[in-house]
């Protein structure tokens, strides 16, 4: 494991225990208007204060949780589907194959923010854990395309033609003989997706089309377009939550690196 | 041909199963918003403009759901996309089509720019591997990891707010009216700068990425051993052998990953109020304008969909095995 994994995995560790404790160690209570209205930075605030006195720290570590959570749910749904999808079409080939590359590429090709947009905004309550199921619906493509590629190198190994020989049943031969190999390839779709959703959320949520009432990274910057942080000059409402995001994202996109050179290099190839 | 008839077709397909979406959604979700803003607007809507919201929306609940999808289709063909609610009176198709030329303009231009930019780094980085073209890597994988929306927010914070160097928002200086005149055209650019500049910074590096990987994979091909060995020059080699070559998977990227750069690129027309789709559908999000909303779906689906074609006939030029194979 080189460096910039290692700085990739403890990034994401930090905002993990941030995501289970931010609410006890939280300074003040997010949505707790204050005395100080629109301040810089400072001792008691850290990272200075909205238009009604809240505390921005506060607001950051509140919101963690809910962008790791999301993060999370979307992550294994939708690794759930691609793998569902993506390997059955690379294994069986012929019709079925046809039909789910077909319908991988239709959502792949589809715009997906704006789909998304009008179901959040159609739905009467538009909570965290409905928006992950959602966003997990349109995420899940890309990664069954890479597995399908991958899945269809594997279909004609000697291992898998030995246990086709020896009588084992289709699903059996999948998930103990293809499935394994398979893992490396799983895992960056994984973290490929964390990456997507969590973008996809905080849009989402920057937008006005998410339940406000759950604080996370999102809604903060919501909060600050909505009363013109930036004509005000109140930088500290913004750049905390937006340095956060790219944190995470490249922290994530950095263990996706390890997984790459850690996996067959032909891998790549395969995808082209 | 075959290559472009089944691409279309598949086209197609998408383009249907976005419209049947847009049919299904507000039928299986629950609540009739639709219904509640019509009540709200009371005796100004004409009976016409009533008839089609109804067959839009599937409020006519005496009909079959088959019955109801061919009036959708026959709705949709005529070219009525309903009122939109934010800009009552207005139907969505004259809104759209004031705001599409924008989009198009913008989003357009700021795509083939980074694309281009970022495929002529990705074939130096991969070319010269191991120069300092590699700290470039993490430095865009950085910068691709920040939400479109928020390098919009920080470049309006330090380049119209802090240095007021460019204009915040608009498409246009309030003043002008539009037409074809130097003073009007200066001023569209002028306003033009800072989101195209957040759409490129923020796109560029996936394409970065994407060439240099298949530069390195090329580079140790050997047909380029070849055209070493045959003594052509560093330049012909890099270009016409290694990244022809190199170009072909990020241009099938491309169609992919178009639905996915447009979404951002609506954000960046969001936070910049620039008069295009992104701004229609945002203002149409707060009003809950369902008719605007899902034009504004229509309208960008199609336009992907247009572009992607576009892009596989640039593959048939640049790959001639697939051209063989019809």
């Amino acid at each position: 494991m080189n460096f910039k994994t290692k700085l990739g995995l403890g990034i994401v560790a930090f905002f993990t225990i941030i995501a289970v404790i931010g609410e006890w160690v939280a300074p003040y209570d997010p949505s707790e208007m204050g005395d100080d209205l629109l301040s810089p930075p400072s001792g008691a605030h850290w990272f200075g204060t909205t238009m009604t006195g809240q505390d921005i720290f506060s607001q950051v570590l509140v919101g963690t949780r809910g962008v790791m959570v999301v993060g999370l749910v979307c992550g294994v749904l939708a690794t759930f589907l691609s793998i569902l999808v993506g390997v059955t079409a690379g294994f069986l080939g012929g019709a079925a194959d046809e039909a789910l590359s077909m319908l991988s590429n239709v959502f792949l090709v589809i715009p997906a923010l704006p789909l998304i947009i009008i179901v959040a905004s159609m739905l009467p309550s538009a909570d965290t854990v409905l928006i992950a199921a959602v966003i997990s619906l349109t995420a899940w493509a890309w990664g069954a395309r890479v597995l399908r590629a991958q899945t269809m190198s594997l279909r004609r190994r000697d291992f898998v033609e030995a246990a086709r020989a020896s009588g084992e049943r289709t699903w059996r031969i999948i998930v103990f003989e293809v499935l394994p190999n398979l893992t490396a390839v799983i895992a960056s779709g994984f973290v490929g997706t964390v990456i997507f959703a969590v973008m996809l959320q905080i849009t989402l949520s920057f937008v006005g089309v998410v339940s406000l009432s759950t604080w996370n990274w999102g809604t903060i910057l919501f909060w600050a377009q909505s009363n013109q942080a930036l004509g005000q000059g109140a930088w500290w409402w913004f750049v905390p939550a937006g340095l956060c995001i790219a944190l995470l994202g490249t922290a994530l996109a950095l263990i996706n690196f390890g997984i790459d050179e850690y996996a067959n290099p032909r891998l790549r190839k395969v995808r082209a | 041909m075959t290559f472009l008839l089944r691409r279309g077709l598949f086209y197609l397909i998408t383009l249907w199963a976005a419209i049947t979406a847009n049919f299904l959604l507000p039928r299986l979700l629950p609540g009739d918003p639709v219904q509640a803003m019509i009540t709200k607007l009371g005796g100004r809507l004409n009976s016409d403009a009533m008839a089609s919201l109804y067959i839009l929306f599937g409020l006519d609940e005496k009909k079959s759901l088959w019955e109801q999808y061919v009036d959708y289709w026959g709705t949709l063909l005529r070219g009525d996309l309903g009122l939109s609610f934010t800009f009552f009176p207005t139907p969505v198709a004259d809104v759209l089509s004031q705001s599409l030329p924008w989009t198009l303009g913008l989003v357009g231009v700021t795509t083939v720019i980074a694309f281009l930019l970022g495929t002529l780094m990705g074939v130096y980085a991969g070319w010269k591997r191991g120069s300092w073209m590699d700290t470039l890597i993490p430095v865009t994988t950085f910068l691709s990891s920040i939400p479109y929306f928020w390098l919009g927010l920080i470049a309006i914070s330090v380049f119209s707010v802090t240095f007021p160097l460019f204009p915040a928002s608009g498409g246009y200086a309030a003043g002008l009216v539009p037409e074809f005149s130097w003073e009007f055209a200066g001023s569209v650019l002028e306003h033009a700068v800072l989101p195209g500049i957040t759409i490129v910074v923020s796109s560029v590096a996936g394409w970065i990425l994407g060439m240099r990987n298949m530069m390195v994979t090329v580079t140790a091909e050997d047909y380029v051993l070849v055209a070493r060995a045959k003594g052509l020059s560093q330049r012909r080699i890099m270009f016409a052998y290694a990244a022809r070559n190199a170009v072909l998977p990020s241009i099938s990227g491309f169609a992919l990953s178009l639905g996915f750069i447009v979404g951002g690129a609506l954000l960046v027309e969001m936070v910049f109020s620039y008069p295009g789709l992104g701004y229609v559908l945002f203002q149409g999000i707060g009003a809950k304008d369902y008719p605007l909303m899902q034009g504004v779906f229509l309208v960008i689906t199609l336009a992907v969909l247009v572009a992607n074609l576009l892009a596989d006939v640039g593959y048939l030029l640049l790959d001639p095995r697939t051209r063989r194979e019809g």
